[in-house]
């Protein structure tokens, strides 16, 4: 095996370089900015990436250059910042030690009271501005998704986000190092494979996927760590040991997204961001079901082969790749083989994944010419939240409107993500009428037998499931008949 | 910009300016100093909680062996290991253990604390007890607990005025009904944290995230078997507070400071958050039982209710807490025969505690409901019966506990609201579009707030400041309150500024200590700035006062004649810098410091006859919500809110309307996303933000406009006749709740009353629109 090894991580942090040996697996980015390096400016509110007050953005090369995303410090563990670019808010700062332009719009706007979310929060700004100085309140709410403020009920915060790109500051220290630090980190991404025995024990960082396969073979027990928005909360909240770790969010090769004329194929590695843009052209109302998939740093980390190998049965991209037909594609050494996705949830916690067997991709067919599709997530606050109930219908009519296949399936009714084949086979042969899907509703009592939990009743679960076919049905005919943000009021101020 | 070249036209950051927060600049850079960011003392040790894993249980036994033996393990300590009284209770009813002993009272009670050199380690070790239970039969809920014939954990209160039974005998028209109202958790960013250096002898100083470091004080002192005067407590700031910090960090502190006295190492601790949500107590969830008796234009003719409050296992706030929701049940309404009783039971959770509000939300939303009833009873606007019953100005002003509202402002409130935001024409089309509506309904509701200031525990009202001005004439602020984001300090400082005309760069906020003012209250019931504001103004007074007989006397001018403008002082014809003048008063050997107090005047309160005048003012407030519902699926949004507010000459308009819009957010928070869930084992299952939902910034409104009553003034004499603004605008939420049982009502044109029980999570809303469905 000639591949060559390393027994040190190489990164920046702010403005200066580090290599680190000692790494422990569940050492996490924001336990080592805090503990290890008394860099405090980075909070920790919740230790499991849901209220953003450790926000810190991480540049990463990806097939479109060096790019900066924000993410949660507390559950991104450091062996996944090989050859990447760590900021913090210590880093933050304009010209002649004034403020930066976000920092500024938040003081001038009041858009700080108790202060600790606050440093997550311009973080989260940082990260936009950089992309979008002036951005809509859509877009910066969508931004804001995953940071919680307990003080300022937002308007504040708003108010400064929307002014952040009225002041210019041609001094920016990451556009001004942009092309300094691409090359370094370009230059750091050598091919070769990092392997320590740190004192938490063994972390792994593959060279390419060849090499993943071969490691996991090697160590079919190990710990593969893609976005970590999962396990990092085993390591948090549980106290989990995930080592020897396998860190794979670095692997470009597995970040692809292939377009065929069936469909696309998307690495198992794409993030939740990186797949946003193929999901909301190409498949109806995925767009914004896929906004609501954790916050903006839960989606930089999370990836689809993560939400999908975890096999949680209220993870919210199954139910759609399900109803739309995807397949599999899992490997092991050199073997590789595709299954359909929903094959590949046997029961609660078990999965068709074999030891030293890691996913590759999965395959989600384009949506046929003339076929209805939705997805909808039902959860108690709109956004950054998980399911209660997640469905997906896609349905094809045929000449005389009668539905000639039918595929819907739902995450959290069940042990696993699963189809309706009981409401499947009640509309099939039968016309797209709503008589027929009050007939169908019925059927869901056939298909799952729901828990109650502090996310829902079960009595509620089936009831907002079956309702949710009639809401289908509704908007095939053409009806408003979900909220929205931006448009509800009768009467504008 | 020095000193010397200041303006002598006008000061910069006065009263009534809408100055930034004083830590803004630190709060976006990452440079305010929490008590985790601290430097730590070398050697410090990190010490975690060990928590029960049983509702209520006999502890049989607790091995420890193997947690003592863990790695990085310094110690552990148990109950026996309290040198001083193992009580924290803030009641005085020694109802409350630092770590439970024999007994478990809920699910997640500390019962040991491991010390060890590092958190990780501490919080690892923790797992490896084992622990013995004997269970016995728990009771969670409130009503289970009124059924299982709980005991109260503090007496309860009854108001009564007029003849309630013989009003309810003659009824026009009477209804009963019940309400369930949740809890909250204040998710306060910052979790709970303290940290403890021990000193010389029995000395130790301890760095508490509390709204009340004289408690703290108090708590450990005797937890450690010494005295106040051993103990001091620092608090620079905390990450959010909300109540939740008024008793909570008690333990917290307690547990640092014993263990840093054991082991003679400074000892940090810090809860994860969700051991921080299990272990400590939240807002209490009610259930409110109404009979009412009302005439045929919606008057009310008579009140009898009982508000049972779910208090947890001990007594904590809950004595007050009860008390003040029965305070504010009557809201804006005059209730000409009334009962309130209240009911603080005994269940076996977490002790439930302090939260904006205190009590008075859930009184409120209890009234609001009542009001709700006759509406939909009577085929009318719930506005319009709200108008008939507000209180009066000459008669019809008596509260049912006997105070008289004298400032009473809400009908103009009202007014101004409904007629700014064309309430009418928009009810008006809300109802047509619900008749064509298939599946998107929508609701709005005007609902208008009066909130009593003070605390109810009359001694509370007293504030304490230390104010030194150095030779350079810069000035040192120091006061009782604590500073958790509502910008106390920032007003405080204003008002100092505003006191010795200076700008207010001249003025250092300083953390707040219990070395330096003494036996203060919690910085609670939204008092912070009315007491230490008045406070800082006295210690101000003093020391211009001795200012002022020095400058007459050493330049020989009429006292009349010197005064403090803009920067500067004049003496006769003489205009002085502040500074140089300061230098002058300090070779004249004038003493440059002072200590200030006040004491809220003309406040009291006999609980046991339930009389009294237990608030110096009441704060107001109306607004209106617009809702759309989802008849499918129970989903709904805030579509527009406008808010009409009194804060009395507002000492900063900026800080005010940040505490408004804060509130109302908070409140829409607790009343629809905010659910509390316990299991069948009596744990809470929803203990982090993936389970616990609070708002987040796509639930703000989406129209959100928020006005202060720029005309109001506090007709008593308040710091700078300001109102007090922390806790009464969460109320202000009270109207999303009714817009969205408005918008169920729809389902059944508006025939029944939907109770609609809070929080209106979306299954809530979708079973009350099947309710409605099948009426």
């Amino acid at each position: 095996m000639g591949i060559a090894v390393r027994s040190e991580i190489r990164f920046i942090l702010n403005g200066d370089v580090v290599h680190l040996s000692d790494v422990p697996p569940a050492l996490t980015l924001l336990d080592y900015l805090r503990l290890q390096r008394h860099m405090t400016g980075t909070k920790e509110g919740c230790a499991e990436g849901d209220c953003g007050a450790c926000t810190v953005l991480v540049g990463r090369l990806t097939g479109d250059g060096l790019v900066y995303e924000s993410v949660n410090a507390c559950i991104r563990f450091m062996g996944s910042l090989d050859a990447c670019h760590v900021v913090t808010i210590e880093h933050l700062g304009g010209l002649n030690d004034r403020l930066h332009p976000v920092q500024q719009a938040m003081v001038d706007h009041h858009g700080s009271q108790c202060g600790f979310c606050t440093p997550g929060i311009v973080m989260s700004l940082y990260g936009l501005w950089l992309e979008t100085p002036k951005a809509d309140a859509p877009l910066i709410e969508k931004t804001l998704q995953g940071n919680l403020c307990r003080c300022t009920g937002y308007e504040a915060i708003l108010n400064a986000a929307r002014a952040m790109g009225d002041t210019d500051n041609g001094g920016d220290k990451l556009v001004v190092t942009h092309e300094a630090v691409r090359d370094r980190l370009a230059q750091w991404r050598d091919g070769s494979r990092v392997d320590i025995d740190t004192s938490g024990g063994k972390v792994l960082v593959p060279g390419s996927v060849d090499d993943l396969a071969s490691i996991l073979e090697a160590h079919p027990e190990a710990t593969i760590v893609a976005g970590s928005t999962d396990v990092g909360l085993w390591v948090t909240k549980h106290m989990k040991d995930i080592a020897p770790a396998v860190f794979i969010n670095h692997l470009n090769e597995l970040q692809s997204i292939t377009e065929t004329p069936e469909g696309f194929t998307f690495g198992a590695g794409v993030t939740y961001s990186d797949a946003f843009s193929i999901m909301a052209r190409h498949y109806p109302t995925m767009g914004a079901f896929w906004d609501r998939i954790g916050g903006a740093q839960v989606r930089n980390m999370g990836t689809i082969g993560g939400n999908i190998a975890n096999g949680s049965p209220i993870g919210d991209t199954p139910p759609p790749l399900i109803a739309l037909g995807a397949s599999l594609t899992l490997r092991k050494g050199s073997a590789s083989r595709t299954l359909p996705l929903e094959d590949f949830f046997i029961d609660y916690g078990k999965q068709d994944r074999q030891p030293g067997e890691f996913v590759v991709s999965v395959h989600v067919p384009k949506l046929p010419e003339g076929e209805d599709f939705a997805a909808y997530k039902i959860s108690k606050r709109r956004d950054e939240d998980i399911s209660a109930v997640c469905g997906a219908f896609r349905i094809a009519l045929d000449d005389t409107g009668t539905v000639s296949t039918a595929r819907i399936a739902f995450g959290g009714m069940a042990a696993t993500p699963k189809r309706a084949v009981a409401v499947e086979t009640a509309l099939i042969g039968q016309p797209w009428t709503e008589a027929s899907v009050k007939a169908a509703m019925a059927a869901f009592d056939d298909d799952y037998t729901p828990l109650s939990d502090w996310r829902a009743s079960a009595a509620y679960r089936m009831l907002a499931s079956k309702n949710l076919l009639m809401r289908f049905h509704l908007e095939t005919q053409g009806e408003k008949v979900q909220v929205s943000r931006h448009d509800n009021a009768l009467a504008e101020v | 910009m020095t000193i010397q070249q200041r303006s002598s036209v006008e000061i910069s950051g006065g009263v009534h300016t809408p100055r930034q927060h004083d830590s803004a600049h630190k709060h976006v850079t990452g440079s305010a100093e929490y008590i985790d960011d601290i430097n730590e003392p070398v050697g410090t040790l990190h010490a975690y909680l060990g928590l029960s894993e049983r509702a209520l249980a006999t502890i049989k036994s607790m091995d420890l062996e193997a947690v003592r033996a863990a790695p990085g393990v310094v110690g552990v300590l148990t109950a026996a290991d309290i040198p001083g009284e193992n009580d924290i209770s803030p009641s005085a009813r020694h109802d409350e253990p630092v770590l439970a002993d024999g007994h478990s009272a809920f699910y997640g009670q500390p019962i040991f604390a491991v010390i060890a050199e590092t958190r990780d380690a501490a919080r690892r070790a923790t797992l490896l007890a084992k622990v013995d239970y004997e269970d016995h039969q728990h009771h969670a809920d409130v009503v289970d607990a009124m059924d299982a014939d709980y005991p109260h954990v503090t007496d309860p209160l009854t108001l009564r005025n007029g003849d309630v039974e013989a009003a309810l005998k003659g009824a026009t028209n009477r209804l009963t009904g019940e309400m369930r109202i949740g809890g909250q958790d204040h998710f306060y960013l910052e979790g709970h944290i303290a940290m403890a250096v021990p000193g010389e002898d029995d000395e130790v100083a301890v760095y508490s995230s509390t709204q009340h470091p004289s408690e703290v004080q108090h708590m450990v002192a005797h937890a450690l078997g010494t005295v106040s005067n051993a103990v001091t407590v620092f608090t620079r700031r905390m990450g959010g507070g909300f109540g939740g910090k008024e008793t909570q960090g008690n333990q917290f502190a307690a547990i640092a400071a014993i263990a840093a006295k054991r082991f003679n190492r400074a000892v940090k601790i810090r809860p994860d958050r969700d051991d921080d949500m299990i272990a400590t107590g939240k807002r209490h969830d009610f259930h409110v039982k109404y009979d009412l008796a009302y005439d045929d234009d919606g008057r009310i003719e008579a009140v009898d209710a009982v508000f049972a409050a779910r208090c947890g296992f001990s007594s904590d706030l809950s004595g007050p807490v009860t008390d003040r929701a029965l305070f504010h049940a009557d809201n804006c309404y005059f209730l000409p025969n009334v009962r309130l009783s209240s009911r603080p039971m005994k269940t076996d959770t977490v002790s439930n505690t302090a939260f904006r509000g205190f009590g008075g939300p859930q009184g409120m939303l209890g009234g609001e409901r009542m009001i709700e009833e006759i509406a939909y009873a009577l085929g009318k606007d719930p506005l319009d019966i709200r108008k008939a019953n507000f209180y009066g100005h000459e008669d019809r002003n008596v509260t049912p506990y006997h105070q008289l509202v004298e400032d009473n402002i809400i009908a103009r409130i009202v007014d101004e609201l409904e007629s700014s935001t064309d309430y009418q024409n928009r009810r008006k089309d809300i109802i047509a579009h619900n008749s064509e509506a298939p599946v998107l309904r929508k609701g709005i509701s005007l609902t208008p707030v009066k909130f009593g200031i003070s605390f109810t525990a009359t001694w509370y009202n007293q504030a304490g400041a230390l104010v030194h001005v150095y030779q350079d004439g810069s000035i040192h602020l120091n006061h009782g309150g604590t500073e958790m984001g509502q910008g106390l300090n920032t007003k405080v400082a204003q008002v100092l500024a505003d006191e010795f005309q200076v700008d207010l760069e001249t003025i250092r906020i300083t953390a707040t200590t219990t070395g330096k003012v003494p036996n203060t209250s919690a910085t609670a019931a939204s008092s912070g700035t009315d007491l230490n504001g008045m406070a800082a103004a006295n210690a101000a007074e003093q020391i211009k006062t001795r200012l002022i007989t020095f400058a007459s006397e050493h330049y020989g001018v009429p006292e009349e004649q010197v005064s403090f403008v803009p920067n500067h002082v004049q003496v006769g014809n003489q205009l002085i810098a502040f500074p140089d003048f300061i230098k002058k008063a300090y070779f004249a050997r004038v003493q440059l410091s002072a200590a200030g107090f006040y004491k809220t005047p003309k406040i009291h309160w006999d609980r046991s006859k339930g009389q009294g005048r237990p608030f110096f003012y009441y704060a107001y407030g109306a607004s209106v919500s617009e809702v759309t519902i989802d008849t499918l699926t129970g989903e709904y949004h805030v579509d527009r809110v406008d808010i009409l507010h009194d804060v009395g000459s507002s000492l900063n308009p900026a800080i005010d309307l940040g505490q408004i819009q804060g509130g109302f957010v908070q409140g829409m928070g607790w009343l629809t996303t905010e659910e509390l869930w316990w299991d069948d084992n009596g744990r809470l299952r929803t203990h982090a933000p993936s389970t616990y939902k609070i708002p987040v910034a796509s639930d703000k409104p989406a129209i959100f406009n928020v006005e202060l009553a720029q005309w109001s003034t506090n007709k008593e004499r308040t710091i700078r006749r300001s109102k007090a603004v922390g806790e009464p605008p969460f109320m202000l939420a009270n109207s999303v709740l009714e817009a969205l049982s408005m918008a169920v009502a729809s389902v059944a044109d508006y025939r029944q009353c939907p109770r609609l029980d809070a929080p209106a999570t979306p299954e809530c809303i979708l079973m009350a629109v099947e309710r409605m469905r099948k009426a």
